[in-house]
């Protein structure tokens, strides 16, 4: 059937199968790379996305269920924190991508979606978050190459620079 | 950690797909089919199936009119950084600047053949080859700025691709218009001179990953991500969870009537194997969940439980791996005797994306995209299911998700490329995550028994050990299963018998022997293959727990007692580098069995690693829960010599993964069966380490410019694993002999105590 869902402030008209997860048709009817395909049990991360500004994974939300809500992917990640932080202007990557570069954070890279999307909203809820919360948000997202302690020093990085930027 | 303070990097052209997912894809009409973002240079690439000769310099390195260069590398990038790395290496001697080099994706029309990306083995093995040709190319870049400026090649020097004449600053000519995309058309001897270590600015120093900003910001296209137009969604169809693996899986039956609801939906049946194809994925997904068939399931596995035993009353084929002086009488004679048994579980490798291939078969040939660690290795196995030649087939590496060994790539490009012949259409076969736990090669279970005795002076004078282990499966199931082959294994060798460099050789030890005892493995037994740091996590964890043991019978703080038995200045060099980092204070494991008998406790273990000829050590500092059992690692040390460390920022990362991923390993992760299938088959079943759970790191990297390159991503798997189980003893006053040291373990063994 023909649904209208909004990506990254875009309206998009897909047609699927209501009980869709979201997963496939980002990845399949809109191209997005940011959420991608890791267990589909929501057991890690891989697949999440915002919806609404909350960490939805992607790969067992009915496409039918985000309808009239707004879903931001990593692709729109910038974007939206510019939204949230009153700027001007968009930066290319939002400031924990950019910290994941200047931690040198990721291996392969694959579970960096999740990471980057959950770190995000952790951010946008509790700026300048202490280790033990950064540990409680974060665990529901798995790491195969071991880079939990890089991701931990580039959210706390992150929160650093957003708190320069809005002071 | 040790923060890198690596900002505003320069966002590079490197694997770069320009951002978009349906993959331009012009099958086989054209020798030179390339990728729109990555552009071949015309001209320089062998036209058709590779690999390109390797005794040209065309081959490894082309130079453009932009005055940039492509280096064409036979290894792939899998997250460890060696794409970096070997273009730091080409960009050194060819005196180019960073930004100037790339490479491109591995392909077995283009890039050349090194062999496989194994065994930590990029820098070693490729390293050499790399820096050889880039200084064979400058010679010949020499050699033509000599006729354009001239004046003699010894006056020339050269700066991010300009060559000058020295004391002559106005004459110069660029690379590039040199040779701008013309051929060098000269051999690749291996004899040009390369550049002094002394000289070296580019390789040693930190260089951040040229791949990480396309992973941030989801332009990277992983092999999960490759669409092809007209393309079906294709899913394996198995029994949940591998049996014995002579067995296979046999189809009784298959009520096609159980999927007659999803009519986008076929099912494929080569033999027995099954899979499904759909235009829409979900589709696909459903139809392979539902569709009802009767397997014909064996129950010829011992079952987790019973394994063990199964293994050390097998038939074994017996070797000695490394003997010398006489280990019986000088048991006898010692002083302090360790002798124990120790044991570590089947592990799996486990891919955070599972695997995922797309194929597209014609009758023109094949093309196959996928995460192998080998391009021409998978050509073969396509080749054989396909029931065509080898250099019909074209293998494209895309980059998945870690995977540490050889997880399940080979059998999805099979399994893609079978259903692609099948359909005549391209088809993209993405593995479930209980198809990827259930069905992967798994690390061997390994079973030892352990000798080892120190005199009253605290010398090891003999050392023993018997290892029971089964070796590699060679046959991927998609091809067991298609045409029938039966199981194979791999012959004895290196990662599959008794490591001599693992066990025993970091110590002054005259009397030892190291006793391999091969189970075979073709019934009754899990598929298995190489895992990150292969047989050598429990190799270190039974043989630096023993020596562990030893030195507290001895009365001997381990650090000192393992100082003392060494003397090879590398091996003193990283257990001194950690002992430092951590500052170690003597004495603590000795007074382990006065420990408080609080619920929390804490304790501290060094451990060694090795795998092929780089030097690990690790401290670990772990607290324990007495109550609930559980074991949680607070941080964890490690130091690496790797000879040469061509970019120590991307060794520290990987230092840090191994250490997070050792205490995942010897905590948390086991393969578990029951006697028909496996069991652990997703992320509870099989636990590996969370966020929450994560250890503080700290990675030294030992640099040696003046020793060679050797492998960087296994040794501190290892010796951290020792570390841990060694930590958990100085906390307990217990000793753990069986990883994963699980909370019920644990909870066991202080009853027991």
């Amino acid at each position: 059937m023909a649904l209208t869902i909004t990506v990254n402030e875009r309206r998009e008209s897909v047609t699927a199968a209501p009980d869709t997860p979201l997963l496939y048709v980002l990845a399949n009817d809109l191209a997005l790379n940011g959420p991608r395909f890791g267990c589909g049990l929501a057991q890690c991360g891989s697949c999440s996305v915002l919806v609404d500004g909350v960490e939805t994974r992607s790969c067992v939300t009915p496409v039918a269920r985000v309808e009239g809500k707004r879903v931001t992917t990593l692709e729109g990640l910038a974007g939206y924190y510019a939204k949230l932080a009153k700027l001007s202007t968009a930066p290319a990557l939002h400031p924990l991508q950019q910290a994941i570069i200047d931690e040198q954070a990721a291996q392969c890279g694959y579970c960096y979606n999740g990471m980057i999307v959950k770190g995000a909203e952790l951010l946008s809820k509790i700026p300048r978050p202490t280790e033990a919360q950064i540990r409680t948000a974060m665990n529901g997202h798995l790491c195969r190459c071991g880079t939990y302690p890089r991701v931990l020093a580039a959210i706390q990085r992150a929160a650093q620079v957003m708190a320069e930027v809005t002071r | 950690m040790n923060p890198l303070s690596i900002s505003s990097l320069p966002r590079r052209e490197f694997l770069k797909s320009g951002g978009a997912l349906i993959v331009a894809f012009s099958g086989f009409s054209g020798a030179n089919m390339s990728f729109a973002q990555e552009p071949v240079a015309p001209g320089l690439r062998a036209a058709g199936p590779g690999p390109p000769d390797a005794r040209l310099i065309d081959t490894w390195i082309a130079i453009h009119a932009d005055n940039t260069a492509t280096v064409y590398i036979g290894y792939v990038e899998l997250g460890q950084g060696a794409s970096t790395a070997l273009l730091q290496i080409a960009a050194e001697e060819l005196d180019l600047d960073m930004s100037q080099i790339s490479s491109v994706r591995n392909d077995t029309h283009v890039t050349p053949n090194q062999g496989a990306t194994v065994a930590s083995a990029a820098i070693e093995r490729g390293g050499p080859t790399i820096r050889a040709a880039a200084a064979e190319a400058r010679q010949a870049l020499l050699a033509l700025s000599s006729r354009r400026l001239g004046a003699p090649a010894d006056r020339l020097t050269v700066s991010k691709g300009v060559v000058s004449v020295a004391g002559n600053p106005g004459a110069s000519v660029k690379y590039g218009d040199l040779l701008g995309d013309k051929p060098f058309a000269v051999p690749f001897t291996g004899n040009a001179p390369q550049k002094p270590v002394s000289q070296y600015k580019i390789v040693g120093a930190r260089h951040p990953r040229l791949d990480l900003p396309d992973k941030v910001s989801a332009t990277y296209v992983y092999v999960q991500q490759v669409r092809l137009p007209g393309m079906l969604h294709g899913r394996v169809v198995r029994p949940q969870g591998q049996g014995a693996y002579a067995d296979g899986a046999r189809v009784v039956s298959i009520d096609a009537a159980s999927i007659a609801a999803i009519p986008s939906a076929r099912v494929i049946r080569k033999r027995d194997f099954l899979g499904v194809v759909s235009p829409n994925e979900w589709d696909a997904v459903r139809a392979a969940k539902q569709l009802k068939v009767v397997w014909d399931v064996p129950a010829s596995l011992a079952g987790t439980d019973g394994l063990f035993d199964q293994m050390r009353s097998a038939k074994t084929i017996d070797s000695v791996i490394a003997e010398k002086g006489d280990v019986s009488s000088a048991l006898a004679r010692a002083t302090h005797v360790v002798n124990a048994t120790y044991r570590g579980p089947y592990q799996g490798h486990m891919p955070f994306g599972p695997n995922c291939a797309v194929a597209d078969v014609t009758s023109d040939g094949a093309t196959v995209m996928c995460s192998t660690q080998s391009v021409y290795g998978t050509r073969d196995k396509v080749a054989k299911v396909l029931g065509v030649s080898a250099t019909s087939v074209r293998v494209q590496y895309y980059e998945g998700a870690g995977t540490f060994g050889r997880s399940c790539y080979d059998d999805a490009a099979q399994a893609a490329a079978m259903m692609s012949q099948d359909s005549g259409k391209p088809v993209r076969v993405q593995f479930s995550r209980a198809d990827e736990h259930g069905w992967d090669n798994f690390g061997p279970a390994h079973l030892a028994d352990v000798k080892v005795a120190a005199d009253a002076s605290g010398r090891i004078v003999a050392y023993e050990y018997d290892g029971w282990q089964h070796v590699w499966s060679t046959i991927e199931t998609s091809e067991q299963l298609a045409l029938g082959t039966p199981a194979n294994e791999s012959p004895d060798g290196t990662s599959r018998n008794l490591n001599k460099i693992t066990l025993g050789s970091m110590y002054d030890i005259g009397n030892l022997r190291l006793n391999n005892h091969r189970v075979p493995g073709i019934k009754g037994y899990l598929k298995a293959s190489n895992l990150r740091s292969p047989l050598d996590v429990s190799f270190a964890f039974a043989s630096e727990q023993a020596v562990d043991e030893l030195a507290h019978m001895a009365g001997i703080d381990p650090l000192e007692f393992r100082r003392r038995n060494m003397s090879d200045p590398r091996w003193l060099g990283v257990v001194d580098a950690v002992a430092k980092a951590a500052n170690w204070t003597p004495g603590r494991a000795v007074a382990s069995t006065r420990r408080s008998h609080g619920r929390v406790v804490t304790g501290r273990g060094i451990g060694l690693g090795t795998h092929m000829s780089s030097y690990g050590a690790a401290i670990a500092d772990v607290r324990v829960d007495r109550d609930t059992g559980a074991v949680v690692c607070t941080h964890l040390y490690g130091a690496l010599d790797a000879g040469l460390v061509v970019n120590p920022a991307a060794v520290e990362n990987q230092i840090s993964g191994q250490l997070v991923q050792a205490a995942s390993r010897t905590l948390k992760e086991e393969v578990t069966f029951s006697k028909t299938n496996v069991t652990s088959l997703d992320w509870n079943s099989y636990a590996i380490l969370r966020f929450g759970e994560t250890p503080a790191v700290t990675p030294i990297v030992v640099q040696r410019m003046d020793q060679k390159s050797t492998g960087a991503g296994e040794e501190v798997v290892a010796a951290a694993s020792a570390a841990i189980a060694n930590a958990f003893f100085d906390a307990t006053g217990v000793r753990l002999r069986e990883y994963p040291l699980t909370a019920s373990r644990v909870k066991a063994a202080l009853a027991r105590a």
